[in-house]
């Protein structure tokens, strides 16, 4: 039995039918081709399906599509202004913080969850924040450089 | 598989007291999800609890504050009241995953799954936490070390749902702490888990304590003589090492891949013993 779940994406009104046991992911990539959202291990450890729920960082792996009903998602998709990319998305290119890029969405949602509640976050911070986040190419390091120096660019504006 | 979002606490007993197919109870979904994607579980319907208002707030009670057991644990790390009066609790939940597992797990949850190694579970215990419970017959309320009976097994009856986590108000001379051990900094399984809450006077003397162990034995352990070993005392080096050697012989625990039965037992000792310390200083004692 499919269940018609009417919700937001990224400040769009979004509607689609779903079985109970799909998770959010999965709607997002295979119904609303939004696959900017990876599936790494869907199994909540790699971070790589990040999104935010109504305001929360959350792995869309372990949301059920269902629960989305009047919910507010944003995605990948969502996070740059048109062609105008976040600061975070062009400091990840500047600073060489991806390879393959399979983990970029995930942690580019995740960065902009941290710095939407802390512009000025040390260091360690930044890596506890990111822990949930598996990236097998950069080890981590440009990563976490990315992050600050976007943090604070986007103190000085 | 059937998914039901309840609007009230009666609504969601209803339900689940319609039949005796496989229900389950959906909080964070962050264990559930789990098993059910790889295939260890089944269930035919999910009842989500987040619609219910008593289950996802947190909610003054006069003395004590009722934690909904849908809330996730990056609101509790953000409930400033909490904090101060329960700094283990929070810090133990908070222990559980990463940023984006935060954003979901619950107290409820981290507690029905029954896990040994459930981190917040020692801290409730520690905390006298109790647990308000609806079923067909109306509320019940239990302490929180009643709950776990066997590694994946609670006392809650399958038409019965944890609605909120009673805890106390903040109160001087008392604090808690815990602490646990995994073989990196995060995202991993306690191979010890060690939650200590102390009640001191203004002179610095243990009036009451209780201390609790997770992932040393098949459900989390009450430390039954630390009362008696605390009481009194002002938690010095000789009280601490009673207390230590009080642990490693509670401790039941497994071998596998993170800790041998010698290890955990050793570092069970050891974590009491630190988190003893921390739980004091906090309380005002120094
Ligand atoms: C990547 C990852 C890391 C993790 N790390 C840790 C960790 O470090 N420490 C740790 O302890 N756990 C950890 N966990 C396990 C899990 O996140 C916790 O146990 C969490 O607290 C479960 O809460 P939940 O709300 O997501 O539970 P759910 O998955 O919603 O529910 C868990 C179980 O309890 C039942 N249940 C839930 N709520 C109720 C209720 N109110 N009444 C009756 N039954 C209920 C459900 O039916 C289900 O069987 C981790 C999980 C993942 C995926
Ligand atoms: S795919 Fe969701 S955390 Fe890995
Ligand atoms: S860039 Fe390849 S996994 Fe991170």
């Amino acid at each position: 039995m499919k269940t018609h779940i009417t919700t937001t994406v990224n400040g769009e009104p979004e509607e689609f039918l779903c079985e109970t046991e799909q998770t959010l992911l999965d709607i997002l990539r295979d119904e609303l081709n939004l696959t900017g959202s990876k599936e790494g291990c869907s199994s909540g450890d790699c971070g790589a399906c990040s999104i935010i729920l109504n305001g929360r960082l959350v792995c869309a792996c372990l949301v059920l599509a269902v629960e989305a009903e009047g919910q507010k998602i944003e995605t990948i998709e969502g996070m740059a202004d048109g062609e105008e990319l976040h600061p975070l998305q062009k400091n990840f290119l500047k600073d060489a913080a991806l390879q393959c890029g399979i983990c970029t969405p995930g942690f580019l949602i995740a960065a902009k969850a941290l710095l939407e509640k802390n512009l000025n976050p040390t260091e360690k911070e930044v890596r506890y924040w990111l822990a949930g986040n598996l990236c097998r190419c950069t080890g981590y390091d440009k990563i976490i450089r990315s992050v600050l120096n976007t943090a604070e660019e986007m103190r000085r504006k | 598989m059937i998914y039901e979002r309840p609007n009230t606490v009666s609504e969601a007993v209803e339900i689940l007291s319609k039949s005796h197919e496989k229900k389950s109870i959906l909080a964070g979904g962050t264990d559930l999800l789990v098993q059910m994607r790889s295939g260890y579980y089944r269930p035919s319907h999910i009842v989500d609890i987040k619609n219910i208002p008593e289950a996802t707030q947190i909610r003054d009670d006069g003395d004590t504050f009722l934690v909904g057991a849908g809330v996730p644990g990056a609101q509790l790390s953000e409930h400033v009241e909490l904090i101060k009066a329960w700094p283990g609790v929070i810090e133990a939940m908070d222990l559980i995953g990463s940023t984006q597992i935060q954003g979901r797990a619950t107290l409820g949850g981290n507690l029905c799954n029954a896990s040994p190694a459930a981190d917040s579970v020692p801290a409730m215990i520690a905390a006298d936490a109790t647990c308000i419970i609806a079923g067909p017959n109306g509320y019940r309320e239990e302490k929180i070390e009643n709950v776990v009976t066997a590694p994946g097994v609670s006392s809650i009856a399958n038409n019965e749902f944890v609605v909120s986590i009673r805890l106390a108000k903040f109160k001087t001379g008392r604090a808690d702490a815990y602490l646990r051990f995994i073989p990196r900094t995060e995202m991993d399984i306690a191979v010890v888990g060690a939650a200590v809450c102390v009640l001191i006077d203004k002179k610095g003397i243990c009036l009451n304590a209780k201390v609790s162990l997770g992932a040393v034995a098949p459900t989390q352990v009450v430390i039954e003589t630390a009362p008696q070993i605390l009481i009194g005392t002002r938690l010095d080096e000789e009280t601490l090492d009673k207390l230590a050697k009080a642990a490693r012989a509670s401790c039941n625990p497994i071998d596998d891949k993170r800790g041998t039965i010698e290890y955990r037992t050793s570092v069970a000792g050891v974590l009491t013993k630190r988190a003893a310390k921390i739980a004091f200083d906090r309380a005002g004692g120094a």
